[in-house]
């Protein structure tokens, strides 16, 4: 089981180290949409308080949209979708392998993301490092877990590619709600821990949830 | 469809012709004055809401479980009473919000949970139309998560403030508004009945007319 998901994240990296198609453009669409926020919502040369929270997990909640669609998509167009359905290993393995790509993808535009998002819109995020890395990472775990089963699911469904933000944000609203409340709670001058503690607790009991969830549907909706 | 249908259906319009008399005589209340009678209506579509996601969920996992197209069939009868009377409370609730509270729109608990509930109903919805298809599978998907988010979306925006009135008031009321509320309730429960036994026999009849085109080409 674990060998077959370490395979599969091997392939896609491998895939990935080649073209390094999704990397360019999810990292450059990331730093477009910042782009876009920082025209709309710095004003006179300073953001608003409290902003560069929500410019930071909306951007990682598009440019992830963005990566899972083209991630699946990929898949469908060579043709290697029925070969990854076809691999002696269990279903779930195939989810977890692909979960495991795309974090790993989006923890690398995060990477990028968060210094840039701190400096453009003044925010503290830095302040508590570890907290700020617990918070995006759980969030983005949680996001990227129902993501990965309904860009999958959707692989052969026509209008994908506007049917999955369509489903995934209304679905994904906690992880916005706990990622931003979060992350202007380490922001915050007076930090009080128990706060950004709710916080990742909420989005660790969510991940388990859907991680174990999507863990049981996949097998039945990947099926024909 | 069985007999006791058309009765069923006139008692129904019967009783939603009857409701404003009974609204009309209930009591006003003390700060809200004619606004409050809203909530007659309000309140009735909001369980009506809630069952019928509660119900296209249950269906949906059960669809998943067996693969039995009869839980399919049902799922999507709940999934659009839930979008039909979600919109009725969300479009009532607003009207007495400004009065009770100033304000259109709050970003409440149970309110914001009701919108997040009723956008995946509709997206339920949306996907089963241009999925596809396969998309039934999908949808089921979907409506199981919908369910398991409920419990997060509520915690989440609960650790804000929460200012909805609490359902503890209910049992509370005097005869002379309760009775109307009840009265509401078991229409809107009828209704929400009568309509998805006939969206149901719609799907099974789609589902016989396929499979006997289906087994025409076959002959072919």
């Amino acid at each position: 089981m674990l060998r077959a998901v370490w395979l599969i994240v091997r392939k896609d990296l491998t895939v990935e180290v080649r073209s390094r198609e999704l990397a360019y453009t999810t990292l450059f669409f990331a730093l477009s949409c910042v782009l876009v926020f920082a025209f709309s919502l710095v004003q006179e040369g300073r953001a608003a308080e409290g902003v560069g929270a929500g410019v930071l997990w909306m951007t990682i909640m598009f440019a992830g949209n963005l990566a899972l669609g083209r991630t699946f998509e990929r898949e469908r167009q060579s043709e290697t979708l029925r070969a990854l359905m076809l691999v002696p290993a269990p279903r779930p393995a195939v989810y977890l392998g692909k979960l495991a790509g795309i974090v790993l993808l989006l923890a690398l535009t995060e990477a990028i993301l968060v210094p840039l998002v701190a400096l453009l819109f003044q925010a503290e995020l830095l302040a508590h490092p570890f907290w700020l890395v617990g918070i995006v990472v759980t969030g983005t775990l949680g996001f990227a877990a129902v993501g990965t089963l309904f860009a999958a699911m959707l692989v052969r469904a026509r209008s994908r590619d506007v049917l999955l933000p369509v489903l995934l944000y209304p679905i994904t609203v906690p992880v916005i709600i706990a990622g931003v409340r979060g992350t202007m709670a380490i922001a915050q001058p007076d930090f009080e821990v128990e706060v950004v503690r709710f916080w990742f607790l909420l989005l660790v009991a969510f991940d388990v949830v859907f991680i174990t969830l999507a863990l049981w549907t996949f097998e039945p909706v990947m099926t024909d | 469809m069985p007999k006791w249908f058309s009765p069923a259906v006139l008692v129904c319009g019967a009783m939603f012709a009857l409701s404003p008399l009974v609204i009309a005589n209930a009591p006003y209340e003390s700060t809200m004055g004619l606004v409050q009678k809203v909530f007659y209506y309000h309140m009735p579509s909001a369980w009506v809401f809630l069952t019928a996601s509660v119900v296209c969920g249950i269906a949906s996992a059960r669809f998943l479980a067996t693969g039995n197209a009869r839980h399919d069939r049902t799922a999507l009868a709940a999934a659009e009473m839930a979008v039909l009377f979600g919109l009725l409370t969300l479009v009532t609730g607003p009207l007495w919000a400004r009065k009770a509270w100033g304000q259109w729109w709050i970003w409440d608990a149970r309110i914001t949970s009701s919108l997040v509930g009723w956008m995946i109903a509709w997206a339920y919805l949306i996907l089963r139309q241009y999925g596809g298809p396969g998309s039934e599978k999908l949808a089921a998907g979907l409506a199981l998560f919908g369910m398991a988010n409920v419990p997060f979306i509520y915690v989440s925006v609960n650790y804000w403030r929460t200012i909805h009135p609490a359902t503890t008031v209910v049992p509370k009321l005097p005869f002379s508004m309760g009775f109307p509320l009840m009265f509401c309730l078991a229409s809107f429960y009828l209704l929400m009945f009568l309509l998805m036994k006939l969206r149901v026999r719609v799907a099974e009849q789609q589902a016989r007319l396929d499979a006997i085109y289906l087994s025409l080409d076959e002959e072919a």
